[in-house]
C-alpha cells in the first residue's frame, strides 16, 4: 500500500508506529527520501493528522496511516480537514477492541470510520480492500477521489489485509504534480491572499458550507459507489461481507455452491457510499441474508435499513481480532438455507445465543 | 508668498496588515503583537513566500488581520500544521501565532517537540497569563495567587502547580536556534520586542532552526484593570516571575543588526 501511495505520487507522509500498520510507515522511512520526498515520524498521532492537515493546505497530495487506537487520536484533525475540505487520504489497518485490545485483525472501526471521521457534520468517502491487489489499486484511487472530490478519503484495512503477503501488480509511476489548485496555500506571490480554515463563526455560513459538502457528497454517491458481486443472479441466500471477512465468506459461498446451495456474495468495496439500493433490490427476491463481519455487528445496521423488512436477514461475526473461517460461515449458510430464518427480531441477538462465545469459549 | 512645508509620512499600516477592524478589545497588546509582525515583514520583503499558521484563542481570526497566506489550526496544534507546511514548502517562511492556553497547554507535546526538531519555523508567543477568549480562566502561565474565573481565590500552587516558562524550557531544546522573552508594556520594550520578532525571522531565513519569541502581553478585559494600569501590571508583577531577556541565541545570529 505504502509502494502504490509512492506510485500514486503522494509527496508527503507523516505518521506514528502502532501495530499492525507500522511496516507502511518504515517502508515510507526508507522511500521517501530517496524520492527526494517528505517522510516525517511524529511525536503522537495527534501530531501526525495535523502535519498532514497543514501539509494539505499547499495542494500537495498527503497521507497518512494508522490502526484503531491511533485513529481515534487523530479524528480533531480529520474533522478540521473535512471542515477545511482537504483531500487527504488515510489508512486505517483495523485491530481489535475497544482500548488498547490487540494487535489481531478486526472490522470494529466500521462505526468510527463509516459513520464517523470525528465531530460536525459530513461524509467521508471510505474504501474496503480485501486482498493485497486490491488495497494496491485502492491506494490510487484514493487519492484521486480525495482530490477530485476535495474530500477526506478513508482506506479501511483490517490487520490481516495489512499484514498479508501474496502476488501482486504495482501500479506504474505516476509523475508528482507540477499544478497546484486554485485554493492552495503556497504564499501570495502577486495574488490576493489565500485562507484555510473550518471556522464559519456566523451559522448561517456554516450551514452553506454543511450545504455544499452534502451537495458533494450527493455527487459521490452517485458516481463512485463500488461493490461485487458473486453468484448473484440466483442466489436464495445473499451474503454480504467487506474486507477480510468477505474474502472468507467468499469461499464459503463456493464451497456451499459446490453443496448445490443457491448462495451469493455481495462484498461492497466502498462502505461509503454504501450499495443500500443494491441490498434493497436484492431483498426482493432473496429467502434471506446473512452478515458476515469481523465485529458485533456494525455494517449490519445499514443492510438492515436498505433491506427494510422486505427479507430475513441473519448476522454472524467473529470479534476481538478473531476471523472467522471459511467452515463457520459455511455452516450458517447451510443452516439458512434448511430453515427459515423470521423476519422479526434482532438478527444480533439471535447470533449472540447461537454462538455463545461467553459461555463455552470460542467454537 | 504662500509656501508648503514639505511633508515627510512617518507612520502608516504595514502592507501586510489588512485594512480590517479587528475583534481585541481596547488595550490588549495582540494589535501591537500584530503590527510588529506585519512591520518585520514588510521590511524583509516576504509578503509573497510568508505562510502563517493562526491558533484558537483570542488571535483565532489572526488570519483576518493579515494581508499574506493563512491556514487556522485546531487547538494547539498550529506548530504541527506549520511543520507539515514547512517539510513540503522548505523555502517558504512558515510562522505560528500563539496563546499561553495554546502553545503552553493543550499545545505543549506540539511545541516542545517542534523545537525538539529544529524545525525550521518562528513561534510568536503571547503570554498574558490568561485564557482570553474563554472569559478568563486560568492559563498554565497565570502568576501565583493570581484571581481567574477558575482560580477564584487566586492560583494555588499547592492544588494548581505552578507557571510554565516557555523561553526557558524551549531555549534547552537543541533545535532552537533563537529563543526570548520580550514585554510589550511600553515603547522601549516594544522596539526591543520589534528587534526580536525580526531576529527570530531571520534566523529561519538562514535554517537556524526553531525560533520563539514570547512577548508578555496585557489582558485587561480579563485582569480587571484599566489599559494603563494592565501595562503597569506587567512591569511590576509579569516581568519578576517572567524575566525578559535572550534564552537562546545561535551564534550565526551574534552580529546581526537591524
Amino acid at each position: 500500500m505504502a509502494e502504490a501511495a509512492i506510485r500514486a505520487g503522494v509527496e508527503a507522509y507523516f505518521g506514528y508506529p502502532i501495530t499492525p500498520q507500522t511496516e507502511l510507515l518504515e517502508w515510507m522511512a526508507a522511500r521517501m527520501p530517496e524520492l527526494g520526498r517528505t517522510f516525517l515520524q511524529a511525536e503522537s498521532e495527534v501530531a501526525a493528522i495535523n502535519m498532514v492537515y497543514g501539509a494539505a493546505c499547499t495542494g500537495a497530495r498527503v497521507m497518512s496511516s494508522s490502526s484503531s487506537p491511533g485513529v481515534s487520536l487523530m479524528m480533531e484533525g480529520l474533522s478540521y480537514i473535512a471542515g477545511t475540505e482537504l483531500p487527504v487520504v488515510l489508512v486505517d489497518v483495523v485491530r481489535g477492541g475497544p482500548g488498547l485490545g490487540n494487535i489481531a485483525p478486526s472490522q470494529g472501526d466500521y462505526y468510527q470510520i463509516v459513520k464517523g471521521g470525528g465531530h460536525g457534520d459530513y461524509f467521508p468517502i471510505v474504501l474496503a480492500p480485501s486482498n493485497v491487489q486490491e488495497a494496491i489499486d485502492l491506494m490510487v484511487l484514493s487519492f484521486d477521489l480525495a482530490e477530485k472530490y476535495r474530500s477526506l478519503v478513508f482506506v479501511m484495512a483490517d490487520g490481516n489485509v495489512g499484514q498479508i503477503m501474496e502476488p501482486a501488480e504495482l501500479p506504474p509511476f505516476q509523475p508528482l504534480k507540477t499544478q497546484y489548485p486554485d485554493w492552495a496555500v503556497r504564499g501570495a506571490e502577486n495574488r490576493e491572499k489565500h485562507i484555510l480554515s473550518s471556522i464559519y463563526i456566523k451559522p448561517e455560513d456554516e450551514e452553506v458550507t454543511n450545504y455544499r459538502l452534502l451537495e458533494r457528497w450527493h455527487e459521490i454517491e452517485s458516481n463512485e459507489l463500488r461493490y461485487k458481486e458473486y453468484f448473484l443472479d440466483d442466489a436464495e441466500i445473499v451474503v454480504i461481507g467487506f474486507g477480510t471477512a468477505g474474502r472468507v465468506a467468499f469461499s464459503a459461498v463456493r464451497a456451499a455452491r459446490a453443496q448445490g446451495i443457491r448462495v451469493g456474495l455481495l462484498r461492497p468495496i466502498t462502505l461509503r457510499p454504501f450499495p443500500s439500493a443494491q441490498i434493497a433490490e436484492l431483498s426482493k427476491t432473496a429467502k434471506a441474508l446473512l452478515v458476515v463481519e469481523m465485529n458485533s455487528g456494525q455494517m449490519l445496521d445499514d443492510v438492515q435499513l436498505a433491506v427494510a423488512g422486505h427479507a430475513p436477514v441473519d448476522f454472524y461475526g467473529r470479534m476481538g481480532g478473531m476471523v472467522p473461517y471459511q467452515d463457520e460461515i459455511l455452516a450458517e449458510i447451510v443452516r439458512m438455507a434448511g430453515e427459515d430464518i423470521p423476519l422479526e427480531g434482532d438478527p444480533r441477538r439471535r447470533w449472540a445465543q447461537r454462538v455463545n462465545y461467553g459461555r463455552n469459549g470460542i467454537k | 508668498m504662500v509656501t508648503t512645508a514639505p511633508t515627510r509620512l512617518v507612520y502608516q499600516r504595514p502592507t501586510t496588515l489588512s485594512d480590517t477592524p479587528n475583534s481585541y478589545c481596547p488595550g490588549c497588546t495582540h494589535g501591537v503583537a500584530h503590527r510588529l509582525v506585519a512591520e518585520v515583514l514588510d521590511e524583509m520583503d516576504v509578503r509573497g513566500r510568508t505562510i502563517g499558521v493562526a491558533p484558537v484563542g483570542c488571535s483565532v481570526f489572526a488570519y483576518n488581520y493579515f494581508d499574506f497566506d493563512f491556514v487556522e489550526a485546531a487547538h494547539g496544534r498550529a506548530p504541527a500544521m506549520a511543520t507539515g507546511i514547512k517539510r513540503v514548502l522548505p523555502d517558504r517562511i512558515v510562522f505560528t501565532y500563539q496563546g499561553d492556553g495554546d502553545m503552553a497547554s493543550i499545545g505543549m507535546g506540539e511545541i516542545m517537540h517542534a523545537a525538539g526538531r529544529g524545525e525550521n519555523i518562528t513561534v510568536i508567543f503571547i503570554n498574558n497569563a490568561i485564557y482570553g477568549m474563554t472569559g478568563g480562566q486560568m492559563a498554565p502561565t497565570t502568576l501565583p495567587g493570581q484571581k481567574t474565573t477558575s482560580s477564584p481565590t487566586g492560583r494555588d500552587v499547592e492544588v494548581a502547580g505552578f507557571p510554565l516558562h516557555m523561553a526557558e524550557l524551549l531555549s534547552n531544546m537543541e533545535g532552537s536556534g533563537y529563543v526570548v522573552r520580550r514585554s510589550l508594556h511600553d515603547p522601549k520594550n516594544i522596539r526591543l520586542a520589534k528587534k526580536a520578532i525580526r531576529t527570530a525571522f531571520e534566523a529561519q531565513v538562514r535554517g537556524l532552526g526553531f525560533s520563539m519569541v514570547e512577548l508578555l502581553s496585557s489582558c485587561p478585559t480579563n485582569w480587571g484593570l484599566t489599559p494603563k494600569d494592565a501595562l503597569t501590571w506587567i512591569e511590576e508583577r509579569m516581568v519578576l516571575v517572567y524575566p525578559l531577556g535572550d534564552y537562546k541565541v545561535s551564534p550565526s545570529l551574534a552580529n546581526l543588526r537591524f
